[in-house]
């Protein structure tokens, strides 16, 4: 598994995702403004915002502490390796068994500790409201995710990812009404999770409401850049999450060259759809009140849990 | 897994049903609570054809049908007659607020799962693994009947409950003669239209729908 290939493959991978994930972010934001009847803004426009970010000089508040200092680089680095982790393009790469799903969840529940310390950090009325909203709708977030994780790993008999993926994807056809359940449950997490609209909305800086922009409301220059590339790699990694569980046809072998155009053409789309679902989504919506959220993330997590003890009535 | 399609499909309508069981459950609205009804229903019919198709049973064509007719079409309109000459179309109060009920119903799925399970062994049907899933839909059903205060989603729950019990009856033994059925079905309707009456003499008696009222046995 550790040949030259698989490492090529690894590293691809890596590189294609972090240079993705601001396209992926300019195209749900593209799907929305036309959804909405708004002149659609360049799908490009997440780059532009990027370059610019790091142009820029960066301000620190007085009392900044390290943690401060080097949240966002914890953060981009959390998302960077679990895009590693996650088989977007190919199975069996060298460093999937470096993290199972357990992990994964690990790495996400670190990057949201840091972020919520760094927003605590300053000492702003902003930045400690951020940080419990955010702890909050984290806490509910994570069981839930685990169960949808673990649904899949009954069917497959392995927390590893990549194997997940391999025995669902080259399985026969058969209905799961587990997987069923789940993928609406793991839904419901990634619109938590990505602070997209029923919890929160990512447009706004409305003071009130807002939960993920009051985390990163000091942030200037190119730690800002930072964070918001990180955003735009965390979205990009649930949603290949989510391909990778519940339409992981397409997919390469690691090593597999022959394959790599097919799984680029099919993650492509899937992604393409997947974009224009959540702009969907965040256009029929209303945000939910804060308060609503916990019934929200409840009601993910009871179907998370409905689709595990579902798979073991019928084994399916 | 070996399982054959119909069978499948059947899994995937009994989870649907169950999911709907949580809908209700979870609902604040009456008038979506009448649709997840009508969805339910609808559920069921299919369920009922499939398990009819796969096993050559006619009966089960016409119990289908009689579905689709009854739980489908004619109660779900005859209830939305009946909040519109009621003006009820408040948002519901529960005794319990959600969370705490949807946690409930979880702990009464693994129950009824557990249940079923070595009656289902047993069986020889082709379905016999949704027999939990229609013995939590009518817990879970039971318990929304506990947990409403007002008449109507109570009636919607007894509602449920029967759709629960019909969909145990097919996956367990392909279905109940037909005679029983149509009197099953004949019940229902005039269920239905014997709690519209009883509606209106609540609320003329009390003002309100409200059945705590009904606990009252002495005047003020």
């Amino acid at each position: 598994m550790n040949s030259a290939p698989g490492i090529a493959f690894q590293i691809l991978q890596s590189v294609f995702v972090v240079l993705a994930a601001p396209l992926l972010t300019g195209w749900v934001n593209q799907c929305r403004a036309w959804l909405q009847n708004r002149s659609a803004p360049s799908i490009l426009l997440p780059y532009y915002t990027l370059a610019k970010l790091f142009h820029k000089d960066a301000v620190f508040a007085h009392d900044a502490s390290p943690i401060f200092r080097w949240t966002p680089y914890i953060l981009f680095g959390c998302m960077w390796l679990a895009a590693g982790i996650v088989p977007v393009l190919a199975t069996g790469l060298p460093f999937a068994p470096a993290a199972d799903i357990i992990a994964l969840v690990g790495v996400f529940a670190l990057a949201r500790m840091f972020s919520a310390l760094a927003a605590m950090d300053i000492g702003t009325a902003f930045g400690g409201l951020g940080a419990r909203r955010e702890m909050l709708i984290g806490f509910l977030a994570e069981p839930a995710m685990l169960m949808t994780l673990f649904t899949a790993a009954f069917i497959s008999g392995s927390t590893q990812l990549t194997s997940i993926v391999d025995t669902l994807a080259h399985r026969e056809f058969a209905l799961y009404p587990s997987l069923a359940f789940a993928a609406v449950a793991f839904l419901m997490v990634l619109l938590a999770e990505n602070a997209r609209i029923p919890i929160d909305n990512p447009t706004t800086h409305l003071e009130l409401t807002m939960v993920h922009e009051a985390l990163i409301l000091e942030y200037s220059a190119r730690h800002l850049a930072l964070i918001e590339w990180a955003i735009a790699i965390k979205l990009f990694a649930y949603m290949t999450i989510g391909i990778a569980l519940f339409a992981p046809w397409g997919i390469a072998d690691a090593g597999d060259w022959s394959a790599l155009p097919y799984a680029f053409a099919a993650l492509a789309g899937k992604l393409a759809l997947a974009g224009a679902g959540l702009a969907l989504i965040e256009t029929v919506l209303a945000k939910l009140r804060l308060f609503l959220a916990p019934e929200f993330l409840s009601t993910a997590f009871l179907l998370a849990v409905l689709g595990m003890l579902t798979h073991f009535l019928v084994k399916g | 897994m070996g399982i054959p399609l119909l069978a499948q499909l059947v899994n995937v309508l009994a989870a649907f049903l169950l999911l709907i069981a949580f809908a209700m459950l979870s609902q604040r609205r009456v008038l979506t609570l009448i649709k997840l009804l009508a969805w339910q229903g609808a559920a069921l019919a299919a369920s009922t054809a499939i398990v009819a198709w796969s096993t050559g049973q006619t009966h089960l064509y016409y119990s289908a049908l009689l579905t689709v007719l009854l739980k489908v079409i004619l109660i779900p309109w005859v209830l939305h007659r009946l909040i519109d000459r009621l003006f009820v179309r408040w948002d519901i109060e529960t005794l319990i607020n959600i969370p705490t009920t949807m946690l409930i119903g979880i702990g009464l799925v693994i129950f009824a799962f557990a249940l079923a399970t070595p009656i289902s062994q047993m069986a020889t049907t082709l379905t016999r693994s949704t027999l939990g899933i229609a013995l939590a839909s009518v817990l879970l059903s039971f318990l929304m009947m506990i947990v409403r205060q007002k008449a109507v989603p109570q009636v919607i729950g007894f509602l449920a409950m029967e759709n629960g019990l019909f969909f145990a009856a097919t996956s367990a033994t392909y279905g109940m003669p037909l005679v029983v059925e149509l009197g099953v079905a004949l019940d229902v309707l005039v269920g239905t239209f014997i709690f519209g009456i009883f509606f209106f003499h609540i609320r003329e008696r009390f003002d309100s729908l409200d059945i705590r009222h009904l606990e009252k046995l002495k005047e003020d």
